[in-house]
């Protein structure tokens, strides 16, 4: 059958489908390039595709009916936070008074942007319990190497170049220790009791007087509160260190309790998970990184300051008195982490989410979250093995080791079944504490139906893996391609296309 | 609160878990219970949400001025495309596509974008971005320094400043050195000792922008390029104007082994700095050595050619404290953007570009340069920046053309102590000879009345 490809059929690469001749014309050109530079300054060939905008249109539109994004259907991707991304917070992202702002901007025709950093960074110091925020670093990973050169450059500036291991728990991010490791740091991996949290005896014995910073998430990665946790922060106190907030959980506890209250002294946010920025299929992300009062001085610059102006008009909200300017002369500071200020737009779209909900809203949204993940949890354990038997926060695990045994069906396999069914598949093999496990977090932004549908399909899963498991190791089926091989993927790198 | 639990779901959900309250769900032992009332923005609905934020918009107005900024972040055109199919909703709202059969365009979008990196930089393989231009820079030295073992790395002093502070930063927690090679009066990188600084092999990498921060074309010629390699010295091709690289030399040619640059010409909004995206190529050497994501093409287990993340055993969540970066969350969106603008614009429309780019930054400097007291500081070939010696203090004459409404470029004063008479001034093919025109009949007041005020100033200091 003679077919124009369409809907899912694959489009060919772009490069494949261009023609000589189809520009767009979309600028005047300024002549030829031989008049402005000499002939040994420019390239000789762009060996580049001219298509027509409506082949363009088609092919994104192909490539995006291809893809699977929280707008497509559930996500229940453990320590991802995938929430519902609101359209308004794009669309003030969008107001040209945004989006063509200049990084260099002067401070006084830039007053609303910092208004904005400002009001984001004064809202982050209260629902965490820390003195200030950075807003620089680009990402969580971002976040966590900002914080340890912070710490880095603390004990340096108290004389104490003699601490150079951080710990980091079994169950930590993966990027804690790849973090720690940019830092020259040495990492300490604390493996985890029984009960899923840090033990404070076995933590004790590697505390000393070389310990630099303790990282933590809390809820760990198991969804479980780290009950412990004033013990642990004081302990990691006692000897001087410092302790690390991994804040890729802080949803489970966002208006209920803070990092600040726990004893953290350095903390980071992905604003792309808690709050609501999308997440872009891996970026851009955006990781405010939070410090208590002795950290302040080493923050990343610029930081925004703000002052009452003269003429303030009293009946103003608090920031509308006051004006604002970024400071990059902070003698201490770590130094800048990227090329400009912070991702502004991502600050944007964070700040018009708090307002959305206000103090009460982001509380109650943490406990929606957590009263989602316990829903499934306990529906779950019906048909799975729950390891880890206890009210959890915003995630929990599950392991598909007993189905293993029973009927050769992994993890990975239930995941591949999933995504026949029309769900994202949760977060696989990790922790990696627990075997076969499928880590799964749910958001506050499903409903109780979605979350019923979620359910019924695992248990559908599960019972066909005892019936027919054969049905489920060959999935997906439903899918516009089947399992990739992964193995000749990564033998046989193609990374790119060639022209011809 | 975009959440949709009627008090009775809230109810059934609650006693099929067995506890009684939210409020006991989400207990926390009381020691470190909240105690403190929030300090949170009020509630608005979306409506005044909307207000806010306008608000906030028509605060800065500097969005909207006759502008000649650059630097490093530049005002192109983004035909309306990019946006109706970069911010569709599946793009937008998916995760880092690990699961490959649901995300199979996201992730041929993503091997058009190494690909395009690739052809423009004239490299072997690029990754699926990093945060920025200067943490690409970053990320590229450690790569550097990865593969030869060494513990220094040399950078011009024309790379942007921004980009090596960066970079101080990071070598700062891997306890790596930083030297510098100095700014020739041409306004290009001096590499007079080059072969002698680096015979002594001590240098993991050297890294050198062009254009460069002064807008200048700035390559190291064949007898540099030779010394750098017989050391065996990385190179590092630094793009802060990735529309440059439709017209200019690719890194490739001049001899670097990897480039490192911001994308945020191809289509990305100024935004106050960000979200941008950063690339990196490289050759196929260091392919195991590149930081964050892979796509690679394979096939199903059907046989048909597909797309997945590939070469993972590099990245954190694999090797952990062994990764060759710690970066997890990339660009994507970004680059997502900047393929669509590239696949839109062509060969044809990116030569546009960058002629337009040459004649309106030309006219700009003949103009400038004409006025009694401007004259270019430099020399060299140039993209589509200036450096302009007001013979003043940068800083004043901004701060009077600002009163004019015309932010006239950046005080040079700012990072380079000994420029801080000039002004770096961008143009695009976004400026027009009327904003010219405004420029310099401002300019013409300010420097000419300040000439004479000077003059003044001179006598009575006498």
């Amino acid at each position: 059958m003679t077919r124009l490809a369409s809907d899912h059929t694959a489009s060919p690469l772009i490069f494949e489908l261009g023609q000589d001749g189809r520009a767009n014309r979309y600028i005047d050109e300024g002549g030829p390039l031989t008049d402005f530079l000499p002939k040994d300054a420019l390239r000789a060939d762009l060996p580049l595709p001219d298509n027509t905008e409506l082949d363009v249109v088609r092919h994104f539109t192909r490539l995006s009916q291809r893809t699977f994004g929280i707008d497509v259907g559930f996500y229940p991707l453990g320590s991802c936070t995938m929430k519902y991304n609101p359209r308004v917070n794009d669309a003030v992202a969008s107001l040209p008074g945004m989006r063509d702002l200049h990084p260099y901007a002067p401070d006084e025709l830039a007053q609303g942007a910092l208004q904005v950093m400002y009001e984001l960074e004064r809202t982050f110091c209260s629902l965490f319990g820390m003195a200030a925020f950075s807003l620089n670093p680009s990402a969580g990973a971002h976040a966590e190497l900002a914080a340890l050169l912070i710490a880095k450059a603390y004990f340096k500036d108290r004389g104490q170049m003699h601490r150079d291991k951080v710990i980091v728990p079994d169950t930590a991010h993966g990027t804690n220790p790849a973090s720690a490791s940019m830092c020259g740091f040495k990492v300490i991996s604390l493996k985890s009791d029984e009960r899923g949290r840090v033990s404070v005896e076995e933590l004790k014995k590697v505390l000393g007087d070389d310990t630099a910073v303790c990282m933590m998430t809390n809820p760990n990665t198991l969804g479980l509160f780290e009950d412990h946790i004033q013990e642990i922060t004081k302990a990691v106190h006692d000897v001087g260190g410092l302790m690390y907030y991994d804040g890729a959980n802080a949803n489970a506890l966002m208006g209920n309790a803070r990092p600040g209250d726990m004893g953290f002294d350095l903390m980071h946010l992905n604003t792309h998970k808690t709050f609501t920025i999308p997440h872009g299929g891996g970026g851009a992300g955006h990781g405010p990184v939070g410090v208590a009062a002795h950290l302040v001085e080493f923050l990343p610059t610029p930081y925004v300051r703000a002052r009452k102006k003269p003429d303030a008009d009293a009946g103003a909200s608090p920031s509308d008195q006051m004006e604002f300017h970024l400071d990059f002369d902070l003698p201490k500071s770590i130094g800048p982490m990227r090329s400009f200020w912070c991702n502004f737009a991502h600050a944007v779209r964070a700040l018009a989410y708090i307002y959305a909900n206000g103090a009460e809203g982001l509380t109650k949204v943490s406990q929606l979250a957590v009263l989602n993940a316990n829903y499934i949890r306990v529906k779950v354990g019906e048909f799975l093995e729950t390891p880890y038997d206890e009210i959890c926060r915003h995630e929990f695990v599950a392991s598909a080791q007993d189905l293993k045994k029973e009927t050769g069906v992994r993890a990975l396999d239930i995941a591949k079944a999933l995504l026949d069914r029309g769900f994202m598949a949760p977060t696989m093999y990790f922790p990696l504490i627990v075997p076969e496990c499928l880590m799964i977090e749910p958001t506050e932004t499903e409903s109780k139906e979605t979350l019923d549908t979620f359910i019924a399909a695992l248990r559908e899963i599960v019972d066909t893996a005892k019936s027919d498991p054969e049905s489920i190791l060959a999935a997906p089926q439903n899918t516009v391609v089947g399992r990739l091989d992964e193995t000749r993927a990564a033998r046989q790198p193609d990374l790119r296309w060639y022209p011809a | 609160m975009y959440t949709p639990h009627t008090e009775r779901d809230i109810a059934q959900m609650l006693a099929a878990i067995g506890v009684p309250s939210l409020e006991k769900l989400v207990e926390v032992p009381d020691a470190v219970r909240l105690r403190e009332k929030l300090d949170v923005v009020p509630a608005l609905p979306e409506f005044g949400i909307v207000k806010r934020f306008e608000h906030f918009a028509k605060k800065n107005t500097g969005a909207s001025c006759i502008s000649f900024l650059g630097a490093g972040a530049y005002r192109h055109y983004a035909p309306p495309a990019i946006a109706a199919l970069a911010m569709r909703g599946e793009f937008l709202t998916a995760y880092t596509p690990y699961q490959a059969e649901v995300s199979q365009g996201y992730l041929q979008a993503i091997y058009e974008w190494q690909t395009y990196i690739c052809l423009l930089t004239g490299l072997d393989i690029a990754n699926a971005s990093v945060y920025d231009g200067a943490t690409a820079l970053a990320e590229a030295a450690i790569m550097a320094l990865n593969a030869n073992g060494r513990k220094k790395v040399l950078v011009s002093r024309a790379i942007h400043p921004n980009y090596r502070a960066v970079l101080k930063t990071y070598c700062d927690g891997l306890e790596v050195e930083i030297d510098e090679l100095p700014v020739a009066k041409d306004g290009t990188t001096d590499l007079s000792d080059l072969a002698a600084r680096l015979a002594s092999k001590q240098y993991a990498c050297v890294a050198i922008q062009s254009p460069n921060f002064f807008g200048n074309v700035d390559t190291p010629g064949n007898a540099a390029q030779a010394a750098i390699k017989q050391s065996g010295t990385v190179l590092i091709g630094v793009v802060a104007e990735a529309i440059s690289l439709a017209a200019l030399q690719t890194p490739a040619s001049w001899g670097a082994d990897i480039a490192a640059g911001e994308a945020q010409s191809f289509g990305v909004a100024l935004a106050y700095g960000g979200p941008y995206a950063g690339f990196i190529a490289s050759s196929k050497d260091h392919m195991r050595r590149i930081p964050g994501r892979l796509v690679g093409k394979t096939l199903d287990v059907h046989g048909n050619e597909a797309f997945v993340l590939t070469l993972q055993a590099r990245e954190q969540h694999i090797r952990r404290e062994r990764a060759t970066s710690n970066i997890c969350t990339n660009q994507a969106h970004c680059a997502l953007i900047a393929t669509i603008y590239l696949a839109l614009m062509g060969k044809t429309g990116l030569r546009d570009v960058c002629s337009a780019n040459l004649a309106r930054s030309r006219e700009l400097a003949t103009r400038v340069s004409s006025l009694e007291g401007c004259t270019l500081q430099f020399d060299a070939p140039f993209f589509n920046e200036i450096v302009v010696n007001v013979h003043r203090p940068a800083r004043e004459v901004l701060a009077k053309l600002q009163q004019r409404g015309v932010l006239g470029g950046i005080d040079l004063g700012r990072y380079y102590p000994e420029y801080s008479d000039c002004i770096l001034m961008a143009a695009t093919e976004l400026t027009s000879s009327a904003d010219i025109e405004t420029l310099c009949s401002a300019l013409e007041g300010i420097v000419n009345v300040q000439s004479f005020d000077k003059a003044q100033d001179d006598k009575i200091s006498v």
